[in-house]
C-alpha cells in the first residue's frame, strides 16, 4: 500500500482510539462512583438496567395494558376511561356458528384474516424454505464465484418491504411487464392485482422472492459445517448421491432447518408491511392478514375499536408463544 | 477463451462437465435474472415519461418524443410523422390539438397551418434517459428530509442498541447475580411479544411520554432487542474469564473492564448486530407509520408509501422515488457485502 | 482489522450525526417581538394588551391548491396582528382522516384543523360564539345543519357536490351526443360502453371508492339511507339497484378494477380519467382544479347532471370545515382568525382562488369571481351550481350526520368485497348493516 495511506489510516485509527478512551474515562467517573458506593455486587444490575428499563416501559408494560384494553370496552383511547366488559371482546371475536365459514361469524373480518394468515404461513414458509434449501445445496457445491451468487440471492433481503411491494406492483400491473410478455405470446392479460386468487398467490411469491436469501445463507452455513470427510467416507462405501443426502445431509442439517422453519414461521405470522403496500388487504379482503386487521381496528378505521384490536393481539401472541417455545426447546436440545 | 472453458470445467473436482453442474449453473443464472431483473426493470422504467409509462405493451428502453423549437412559437413543438391518404409521409410539428383535429406546421417551412386528423399522427421518438421524473418527484417528495430522518433514526438507534444490549449481555454472561436467570428468561420471552402485538398500548405510552411525532418515539422503543442480547451474550460467554480477573486485580473498574476489554473482544458480534440493526431500522415501516403523522418527521419508507398513496397512478414519479429509496441500501450493500453475508451466516448457526 | 474500522467509523459517524441532527424534537420557536398594538378591522374582537406572542397551529390538507390560496390570507392576518403566528401544517388527507382524532383525544391536537369528518370531534370543538365580535353574522351566514354539526366550532370553508365528469373529446370521436338531464345510469353505462369501443379506450365508466359518492346514485335510484331513528338502513331497493349496476361494470370489464380493489382504502377514478383512459368518472366538484391543471388541453371534458332514477337526480353535498378545538390554549386568538377568514372579502378570495363553491351565504349571493379564464372550469362550476337545487334532504343531511363516517368507510369496504365476488349482495348488505350498527353503538 502507498505509505501515506497507511500512515493516514494509522493516524485516524489513533484519533478514534483517543476519543474512545476519552469517552470511557469520562463515563467511568460516573460508573466508578456507583461501584464505590454500592459495591461490585451492584454492578451487574447497573449494566442490565438500561435494557430492562426500555423493555419494561415499552414492551412489558404495554403487554399488560393490552390485557386492560382487551377486557374493557368503550371508544376511549385512555384506559382509565374504559368500562370493564369482562370477556365481551373475546366473545365477539370468537362468536361463530360455523368456524369454517367466516360469513357466519360475528366478526367475519377477523376470521377471514385468520384463514388468510394460515394459508399464507403454510404456503409461504414451505415454498421459501424449499427454495432456500435448493439454493443452499447448489451454492454448497464447488462453483466459481460463489460469493457473487450468494449476494445475488441476498440482495432482495436488503430492500425494504415497501420498495419490494412497489417494484412488483409495477411489474404486475395490468399494463405492466408480465402482461406485456403474456400478450406477446398471444395470451390475454391477467388482472393480477384485482383478482383474489392471484393476489394471494402473488403475495406469497413476492415474499419468497424478498426473504429467501436470508435463510439461504443460514442453511448454507449449516451445510458447510458438515465435515467433508463424511461424504468421502460414504462415497468410498459406495453410497449414491441420494443416499448421502438423506443419511448425512438431512440429519446433520436438521437443527439448522428447524431454526430456519421456526424463524420464518414467526415472521410469516406477523406479515404486514409488504402486503399493505402491495394490495392493502385487497381485493376486497382477499389478502387481509392478522396484523393488518389489528392495525385497522386500532389505528386506521374511522370507528377505532381498541378493545377488539387488543383482544386479537392477545390471540396472536398466543400463537407466537407456542412457536417460540418450540424454537427455544430445539435450541436447548442442541446445546 | 480457454480460461472460460476452464472455468466451466472446474466442477466437482472432475474434469468433465457433469449434468448436475449444468443444472446448477442454469439455476444460478435464472436466479440472477429473477433477483436482479425486476430491479433493473424498475430503474429503466423510472426514466420514462408519464405518457410512455401508460403505453402498452411496455418497451424496454425509455423513449421521448422529439421536439423542435421554431421562431414564432414560445414552447417547443412535438414532432409527429403524418401518413397522408395517398400514402406519403411527412414529419410535422404540432401547434395545438382541438378535438379530432391537430394543427401542424412544417418545421422546414413554418408559414401555414396544416390541419391533420389526429389518427394520422405517429409520434417521432428517440431513446432518452431523462431525469425529469426525479426532479419533479423530489419537488413533491421531500427525499432529502426523509433520507436524513431515516439516517438519524438508524444511526442513533443502532448505537443505542449496541450500547444497551452489550451492557446487558455483559452482565448476563460474566456475572453471577440474583435474578440472573429470571431476567434472562424475561428478556427472551420478549421474542414472543413483537411490536405488532402491542401496537395500541405502546402508542399510548409513546403519546403520554410526549414522543408521538418525534423521532425518539421510533428510536427508543425498539432498542432493547432480545435477539441482540442473546447474540452478544453467546459470544461473550466465549471470552475467557481470566482476562477479567487479571484486570480486576490490577484495580480496573467494572466499567473499564466492559469498555476496554470486553467490547473490543466482542467486535465480530457487535459488527453483526450493527448490520442487523441497520437493516431493521432502515426498513422499519409499521411502527413509524403509526407514530409519525407530521410529514417532516417521516422516514424514507413511510414517506414513500404515503407518496404512492397520494399519487396513485402517477407511476413515473413513484418509480423514480422508489429507485432513490433503494439506492442508499444498495450502496451500503455493495461496499459491505462480505461482512453482511458472513455475519448472518455465522449468527444463524448459533 | 477491517471490522474494527467498521465499528469505530460507525460510532464516530453516529456521534457526529447525532450531534448535528436536526432538532426534530423541538417545537418551532415563536418569534419574540415587541408587542405592537394591532390595527383592528372594524368587526374584529377587541384585543387585550400587553400581547404575548401566540402561535396557532393549523393542521391543513389540500386536494389542490387550497394551501397556496389560504397562505396569503393568513399572511394578511398575521400582518394585522403581528403578535400572532399562524403555522399552517399541510399534511396528507390520510393524516387528517386517521391520526388527527387520536391526536386530539390524547391532547396533542392542533389549535385549528381543516376536517371532513364532523362526527369524530363531537364535544371536542370550541364554541366560538362567546369569543366572536359578531356572532350573529357568523350564525346567519352558514347553513344551520353544518354549524350545529360542528357545535359552532368552525365554518364550512368549501361546499362540494358530487357529480360525473365526462370526456367530451371521446364522445365526439365516437360520434355520439352527450345526453343531458334525465338520463339514467343504465343509459349512461350503455353509451359510455359504445364510446369506449368506438375510440378503443380501455375503460368506460367508474365511480370513486367511497360510500359518499355511492350514496348519491343510490338515492337517485330511490334509496333512503337515513332511517326514522337517525340511524342507517342500507337494504333498500335503490341501494341494491345501484350496487348491481356497479357490479355489472365489473363483470363486463368496462371499469378500472383497481379503483375499488386496489391497495388504497380511499380512491378516486379521477386519475384514470385524467389520463384519458376512462370515458366517465363519478366524482365531485373539488376535483375541478386538479382536472383542469392535469388535463390541460389534451382533451375536452364536461361535468354532466347527475343521472336520474326513481328518487331524483341528486348528488351528495359535502365539503370541509375549518374548526377550532376546545383544548386550545388561545381561544380568543383562534376566534379572531376564524372571524377574519369568514369575512366576505377573505372568504370570497378563498373560493375564487380554489375554485370551490362557497358555503358563505353573503358570498354566494354576491357571486364569486372565480380566478380562471378556463372555459371548461367555468362551465364545470356552473354545472355543479345547477346541481345544488336538486339535492334531496337526505343528500344534504348525510354529510353532517354524526355517524356519517361509520357509513362511508364501512360501505366502501363491504361494497369492495361484493364487487370482488367475495360476498353476495345479500351477504354484503347484512354485513354492512351490522358494521354500521356496531359502530354507532360503540360511539355512544
Amino acid at each position: 500500500m502507498i505509505p501515506w495511506i497507511t500512515r493516514a489510516r494509522d493516524a485516524i485509527s489513533w484519533f478514534f482510539n483517543w476519543v474512545y478512551d476519552l469517552i470511557i474515562s469520562l463515563t467511568d467517573l460516573f460508573f466508578n462512583t456507583i461501584q464505590r458506593i454500592f459495591g461490585m455486587r451492584s454492578m451487574p444490575y447497573v449494566f442490565v438496567l438500561p435494557n430492562l428499563l426500555i423493555f419494561g416501559i415499552f414492551i412489558l408494560f404495554p403487554m399488560l395494558l393490552n390485557f386492560v384494553y382487551a377486557f374493557t370496552g368503550g371508544s376511549s383511547f385512555s384506559p382509565l376511561d374504559r368500562p370493564g366488559v369482562g370477556t365481551a371482546n373475546f366473545d365477539r371475536l370468537l362468536a361463530c356458528e360455523n368456524f369454517l365459514d367466516p360469513n357466519t361469524c360475528g366478526e367475519d373480518l377477523f376470521w377471514r384474516a385468520v384463514y388468510n394468515t394460515i394459508g399464507y404461513v403454510v404456503f409461504q414458509v414451505a415454498l421459501m424454505v424449499l427454495f432456500a434449501l435448493i439454493t443452499a445445496l447448489i451454492l454448497n457445491r464447488k462453483i466459481k464465484a460463489r460469493g457473487f451468487f450468494r449476494s445475488v440471492f441476498f440482495y432482495p433481503v436488503l430492500l425494504s418491504p415497501i420498495v419490494v411491494a412497489l417494484l412488483w406492483k409495477w411489474i404486475l400491473q395490468e399494463n405492466g411487464l408480465i402482461n406485456g410478455i403474456l400478450t406477446s405470446f398471444g395470451q390475454d392479460k391477467i388482472p393480477f392485482l384485482v383478482n383474489a386468487d392471484w393476489a394471494r398467490i402473488l403475495v406469497i411469491m413476492i415474499s419468497v422472492w424478498a426473504f429467501m436469501g436470508f435463510y439461504t445463507l443460514i442453511l448454507l452455513a449449516g451445510l458447510q459445517s458438515i465435515p467433508a470427510d463424511l461424504y468421502e467416507a460414504a462415497s468410498i462405501d459406495g453410497a449414491n448421491p441420494w443416499q448421502s443426502f438423506s443419511n448425512i445431509t438431512m440429519p446433520l442439517l436438521m437443527p439448522t432447518m428447524i431454526v430456519v422453519l421456526v424463524l420464518s414461521l414467526i415472521r410469516a405470522v406477523q406479515v404486514f408491511d409488504i402486503v399493505f403496500a402491495f394490495t392493502g388487504g385487497g381485493p376486497g379482503t382477499a389478502t387481509l392478514f392478522l396484523v393488518q386487521y389489528i392495525y385497522n381496528y386500532g389505528f386506521s378505521s374511522p370507528n377505532k375499536q381498541f378493545g377488539i384490536a387488543a383482544a386479537a393481539s392477545l390471540l396472536m401472541a398466543g400463537v407466537l408463544i407456542v412457536l417460540t417455545v418450540v424454537q427455544l426447546a430445539v435450541r436447548k436440545e442442541e446445546n | 477463451m480457454a480460461k472460460i472453458l476452464g472455468f466451466l470445467r472446474r466442477t466437482k473436482g472432475h474434469k468433465k462437465l457433469d449434468i448436475t453442474d449444468v443444472i446448477s449453473y442454469l439455476y444460478l443464472g435464472m436466479g440472477v435474472i429473477v433477483m436482479f431483473g425486476p430491479v433493473i426493470w424498475l430503474i429503466l422504467s423510472s426514466f420514462k415519461t408519464s405518457g410512455e409509462i401508460v403505453k402498452f405493451p411496455p418497451r424496454l428502453l425509455p423513449y421521448r418524443q422529439d421536439t423542435v423549437t421554431l421562431p414564432d412559437y414560445e414552447d417547443p413543438l412535438p414532432l409527429y410523422k403524418i401518413t397522408f391518404e395517398d400514402g406519403t409521409t411527412q414529419i410535422l410539428a404540432q401547434v395545438r390539438r382541438i378535438g379530432l383535429e391537430a394543427q401542424m406546421v412544417d418545421p422546414e417551412n413554418p408559414t401555414g397551418i396544416i390541419k391533420v386528423n389526429i389518427n394520422q399522427r405517429q409520434p417521432v421518438e428517440s431513446v432518452y434517459f431523462g431525469l425529469e421524473n426525479y426532479i419533479e418527484g423530489v419537488e413533491s417528495f421531500d427525499f432529502g428530509k426523509y433520507l436524513l430522518n431515516s439516517m438519524v433514526v438508524t444511526v442513533v438507534a443502532t448505537l443505542l442498541t449496541l450500547l444497551v444490549n452489550s451492557m446487558a449481555a455483559f452482565a448476563l454472561s460474566k456475572y453471577k447475580f440474583r435474578g440472573r436467570q429470571t431476567i434472562f428468561m424475561v428478556m427472551i420471552s420478549t421474542l414472543m411479544v413483537p411490536l405488532s402485538v402491542v401496537l395500541v398500548p405502546v402508542y399510548l405510552v409513546i403519546t403520554n411520554v410526549g414522543w408521538s411525532n418525534n423521532l425518539l418515539g421510533i428510536i427508543i422503543p425498539a432498542a432493547a432487542t432480545p435477539t441482540g442480547v442473546f447474540l452478544l451474550r453467546q459470544y461473550m460467554l466465549t471470552i475467557p474469564d481470566d482476562l477479567i480477573d487479571a484486570a480486576r486485580i490490577d484495580g480496573s473498574s467494572e466499567w473499564r473492564i466492559y469498555a476496554q476489554i470486553i467490547l473490543p473482544l466482542a467486535k465480530p458480534a457487535l459488527a453483526v448486530l450493527t448490520i442487523f440493526s441497520v437493516m431493521w431500522r432502515w426498513n422499519d415501516f409499521l411502527w413509524p407509520l403509526i407514530v409519525l403523522s407530521r410529514s417532516e418527521f417521516f422516514t424514507l419508507q413511510v414517506g414513500l408509501a404515503s407518496f404512492q398513496g397520494e399519487l396513485n397512478v402517477q407511476w413515473n414519479l413513484i418509480l423514480a422515488m422508489t429507485v432513490l429509496t433503494l439506492l442508499p441500501i444498495t450502496m451500503v450493500f455493495a461496499f459491505l457485502e462480505k461482512y453482511i453475508t458472513t455475519g448472518i451466516a455465522t449468527t444463524g448457526m448459533k | 482489522m477491517k471490522i474494527k474500522y467498521l465499528v469505530v467509523v460507525l460510532i464516530m459517524a453516529a456521534v457526529i450525526l447525532a450531534g448535528c441532527a436536526p432538532a426534530a424534537t423541538e417545537v418551532p420557536v415563536v418569534p419574540t417581538e415587541k408587542p405592537v398594538v394591532p390595527t383592528k378591522a372594524p368587526t374584529m374582537a377587541p384585543t387585550e394588551a400587553p400581547m404575548e406572542p401566540v402561535e396557532l397551529r393549523f393542521e391543513y390538507y389540500a386536494d389542490g391548491i387550497e394551501a397556496d390560496v389560504i397562505q396569503p390570507l393568513l399572511d394578511k392576518f398575521m400582518e394585522a396582528y403581528p403578535y400572532i403566528t399562524v403555522v399552517l401544517d399541510v399534511v396528507p388527507y390520510k393524516t387528517i382522516d386517521e391520526q388527527l382524532p387520536v391526536q386530539v383525544e390524547s391532547g396533542e391536537g392542533p389549535d385549528l384543523a381543516r376536517i371532513t369528518n364532523f362526527g369524530a370531534y363531537k364535544g371536542k370543538l370550541l364554541d366560538l360564539r362567546p369569543y366572536l365580535a359578531d356572532a350573529a353574522y357568523f350564525e346567519a351566514n352558514f347553513p344551520a345543519p353544518v354549524l350545529t354539526a360542528v357545535g359552532f366550532g368552525g365554518y364550512p370553508d368549501t361546499f362540494t357536490v358530487t357529480g360525473p365528469y365526462v370526456n367530451k373529446t371521446l364522445f365526439d370521436q365516437a360520434g355520439i351526443t352527450i345526453p343531458g338531464e334525465g338520463t339514467t345510469w343504465a343509459e349512461w353505462t350503455d353509451l359510455t360502453k359504445q364510446v369506449a369501443e368506438a375510440t378503443q379506450v380501455q375503460y368506460a365508466i367508474s365511480i370513486d371508492r367511497t360510500g359518499h359518492r355511492f350514496a348519491g346514485p343510490a338515492m337517485s335510484m330511490g334509496a333512503t339511507l337515513i332511517n326514522a331513528d337517525n340511524g342507517f338502513t342500507v337494504d333498500t331497493p335503490g341501494f341494491r339497484a345501484f350496487a348491481e349496476v356497479v357490479k355489472g361494470w365489473f363483470d363486463e370489464g368496462i371499469t378500472p378494477a383497481e379503483v375499488w380493489l386496489g391497495a388504497e382504502p380511499v380512491n378516486s377514478c379521477i386519475s384514470t380519467f385524467k389520463s384519458g383512459q376512462l370515458v366517465m368518472c363519478m366524482s365531485g366538484s373539488w376535483q375541478i382544479n386538479g382536472v383542469a391543471n392535469d388535463v390541460g388541453d389534451s382533451f375536452d371534458w364536461v361535468v354532466v347532471p347527475n343521472p336520474t332514477g326513481a328518487g331524483g337526480s341528486t348528488g351528495i353535498a359535502g365539503g370541509s370545515a375549518v374548526v377550532a378545538f376546545a383544548d386550545t390554549e388561545h381561544p380568543e386568538e383562534v376566534a379572531m382568525l376564524v372571524e377574519f377568514l369568514i369575512q366576505p372579502e377573505n372568504y370570497g378570495a378563498f373560493s375564487a382562488g380554489t375554485l370551490a363553491l362557497p358555503a358563505q351565504k353573503e358570498v354566494a349571493q354576491n357571486g364569486v369571481d372565480f380566478n380562471t379564464e378556463n372555459t371548461s372550469v367555468l362551465a364545470a362550476l356552473s354545472a355543479y351550481t345547477a346541481e345544488v337545487p336538486k339535492l334531496t334532504d337526505q343528500a344534504v343531511a348525510l354529510n353532517v350526520h354524526p355517524y356519517a363516517f361509520a357509513y362511508y368507510r364501512n360501505s366502501a369496504n363491504r361494497i369492495a368485497q361484493y364487487l370482488s365476488g367475495e360476498l353476495t349482495l345479500d351477504e354484503m348488505l347484512v354485513n354492512l348493516q351490522a358494521d354500521i350498527d356496531k359502530a354507532i353503538a360503540e360511539a355512544q
